[in-house]
């Protein structure tokens, strides 16, 4: 881990707790992380373990129960509205379903205009707009002209997801939190979004947060992964480290959960 | 959008509700152009006329033209529309005490009881135990019947204006008619008169309009409520969440209707017009809408796409309007028609009781019925004054809520059949 950096994203003892009484669930119990800046951060674990819940923490949707996050080596304070805004021109995310991601009333230029004025562009000409997001449409292989005038639900959810990563292009956040961007789209589409967000990295080079529940896709694509399981994190460390020698058991298992093409799969752990 | 009211006007239960209201707003609108009659005035002397066309006496006679028509049941029917129901039941019973066998005679029969009367009637017979009241009534009614049977006209008389004396202008034979449409005053009343003589089918119908108005008043102020506090208090949460719901737990629990029927007494008789008796309305009934709204929010507010919004720099007002308000809005579309529903029966509730707007401005469904219970029209039988209130009331309120359950079953997949 390069440790030389100060991280641009960590906590100290993130909790989250859901109900009381009977119904209290510990979604997210006293995660301590640092992600560097210009890393691919990998989040692995099976679902209910808390990768999404750790997400909105991190996003500032909702607030944890107990302990800090820390912003850039600062405590972060996301009190009101106008910091909230601030921190959000910083973080960003791509949901999970894009059949849910989008309000359906709305157009889907729109959606992207939002981008720009969110970068301060509410004052530019309406052509400088227009070819701003046509920009960011043709990075992820999008026509703008088709584009306008549609609704979100008139897309394929491939479409969609590209739709959000065009919105990543325009606002171009320091770090992006990717909640399984992949997981609701067929294996064609996966690839070509996954090029997209590893490209557009390059690019603007932010940090990636991963989420995902497919540790093939982690080792793939991250240089640090931390291995999830009910609310903490059970083990970490670069992408080589944990997937190639798993210490733990839960790791070791989830591992062996991925299907292999060539190997006969042993279901007796699953 | 498009859509949506395709498939909205596709709903069989929908289009029912929704041509039955029209149908009563097109009357109400329609029918004050057609007859133009001041709906509150007082046309009749007396209460209570049956429904009917009214032709003048006056006006027929002095008709112009007079048609002599031959009819053959003419006089037939002229003896039966004479013949009180009382008096063919007391020639029964005296056909039936002198002797004659009950089954025998029909009292609705004119023709063969006036034969069975004339051929045994004799005012000499005497039957035990009939006071002599009695035989004197049947004598009188003897001879009336004897003036029902002649055959003579009418004598037209008139004072003549110089002598004093009584002059004969005209006979008038039972053969002859008047065309009413030549007839200068003629006043159709369909639904007769209430109890201060007034036209009950103009009345009902600015009845109606005056209703809906605060139905609509009343609805409209208590949905809005109902949205403003539910979005508030599900989409912002926490403190003020607890407070708006303190506050509607609180309404929830006082019965509606009697902090109605407080508030409309302590108005007063005099301030209590329709619109104030709407407002009250609109202001006691917004409970059910805010915590449904409330529980409809809570369950959007985490939904990615307002996320999504949020994460694009919204603000709170902007995302309520935006990404909360159009998905709940088909829901709020059906509490209104319900709260207009609500409303107009809430009012001819309060008013029947005595606690409607004030009486003498306008009239309302509530206040007709209220009238029509003070003056007894119930029980003296004048059924036109309630029954046709009763009905516009029922068929404003089943279309209403026909056109609810239409719309329900559109917006929510799982009440299709």
């Amino acid at each position: 881990m390069p440790a030389e950096k100060d991280p641009c994203l960590s906590g100290r003892g993130v909790t989250k707790v859901f109900g009381f009484g009977r119904t209290r669930t510990v979604a997210v119990d006293h995660v301590d992380f640092d992600f560097h800046e210009g890393e691919v951060i990998s989040i692995v674990g099976e679902s209910g373990s808390g990768k999404t819940t750790l997400a909105k923490v991190l996003l500032g949707l909702i607030n944890p129960t107990e302990g800090e996050v820390y912003f850039q080596g600062k405590e972060r304070d996301i009190g009101s509205y106008r910091k909230k805004k601030e921190y959000w021109k910083q973080i960003q995310a791509i949901f999970q379903d894009p059949y849910c991601s989008y309000n359906i009333f709305r157009k889907i230029d729109t959606v992207l205009l939002d981008c720009i004025h969110m970068r301060g562009g509410r004052g530019l000409p309406r052509a400088k707009k227009v070819e701003l997001m046509a920009e960011a449409c043709s990075f992820v292989n999008l026509k703008f002209d088709e584009l306008t005038n549609k609704y979100p639900f008139e897309l394929s959810g491939g479409q969609m997801q590209r739709l959000m990563i065009a919105r990543i292009f325009l606002l171009k956040p320091k770090i992006l939190l990717a909640d399984e961007p992949t997981s609701m789209i067929d294996a064609c589409s996966r690839a070509t979004i996954l090029d997209m967000l590893m490209q557009l990295r390059d690019e603007i080079g932010m940090t990636v947060v991963f989420i995902t529940h497919d540790i093939g896709l982690a080792y793939y694509v991250s240089d640090v992964v931390y291995i999830m399981e009910n609310g903490r994190f059970v083990e970490s460390g670069s992408a080589d480290n944990v997937i190639l020698h798993p210490k733990e058991t839960y790791t070791q298992r989830l591992i062996n959960d991925v299907p292999k093409i060539y190997e006969e799969w042993d279901l007796s752990t699953v | 959008m498009e859509h949506t009211l395709r498939q909205v006007f596709r709903s069989g239960k929908f289009v029912a509700g929704f041509s039955i209201f029209v149908a009563v707003l097109l009357i109400v609108f329609l029918y004050p152009l057609i007859v133009p009659h001041p709906p509150l005035e007082i046309i009749s002397q007396g209460t209570f006329f049956p429904p009917g066309i009214y032709v003048d006496v006056y006006d027929s006679i002095g008709s112009t033209t007079h048609y002599t028509l031959n009819l053959d049941d003419a006089v037939a029917k002229r003896i039966a529309s004479k013949l009180k129901e009382e008096d063919r039941l007391a020639m029964k019973e005296w056909l039936v005490a002198a002797g004659l066998s009950e089954s025998e005679i029909d009292a609705a029969d004119t023709q063969s009881l006036m034969d069975q009367w004339v051929n045994n009637y004799d005012p000499k017979t005497n039957i035990p135990g009939m006071t002599n009241a009695r035989r004197n009534y049947y004598i009188r009614l003897n001879t009336s019947l004897d003036g029902i049977l002649s055959t003579e006209g009418a004598i037209i008389a008139a004072r003549n204006p110089d002598t004093g004396v009584l002059e004969e202008k005209r006979i008038i034979p039972q053969s002859e008619y008047v065309n009413v449409s030549e007839v200068a005053n003629v006043r159709v009343l369909p639904l007769g008169t209430d109890n201060f003589g007034r036209d009950v089918l103009t009345e009902l119908v600015k009845a109606t309009t005056v209703s809906l108005q605060i139905g609509f008043v009343a609805g409209s102020i208590a949905t809005l409520i109902g949205l403003a506090l539910g979005l508030l208090a599900g989409y912002v949460g926490g403190l003020i969440d607890d407070a708006i719901m303190f506050f509607t737990n609180l309404f929830t629990v006082i019965p509606s209707f009697v902090l109605l029927i407080l508030i409309s007494f302590s108005i007063g008789q005099e301030r209590r017009g329709a619109v104030t008796i709407a407002v009250v309305i609109g202001f006691t009934s917004w409970v059910w809408t805010a915590r449904a709204v409330r529980s409809q929010v809570i369950s959007l507010r985490n939904r990615d796409h307002v996320n999504l919004s949020k994460l694009s720099g919204h603000s709170i007002f902007h995302i309520i309007l935006a990404d909360i308000l159009p998905y709940i809005a088909s829901y709020v579309v059906m509490a209104l028609i319900l709260q207009i529903s609500a409303g107009i029966l809430t009012e001819a509730g309060l008013a029947i009781l005595g606690l409607g707007p004030k009486t003498t401005l306008v009239p309302t469904l509530g206040l007709m019925m209220n009238w029509a219970m003070i003056y007894q029209a119930q029980i003296l039988g004048k059924w036109w004054a309630y029954f046709p209130v009763i009905i516009t009331i029922a068929l404003i309120a089943f279309s209403l809520n026909l056109m609810n359950t239409g719309l329900d079953q559109v917006f929510n997949p799982t009440l299709r059949d």
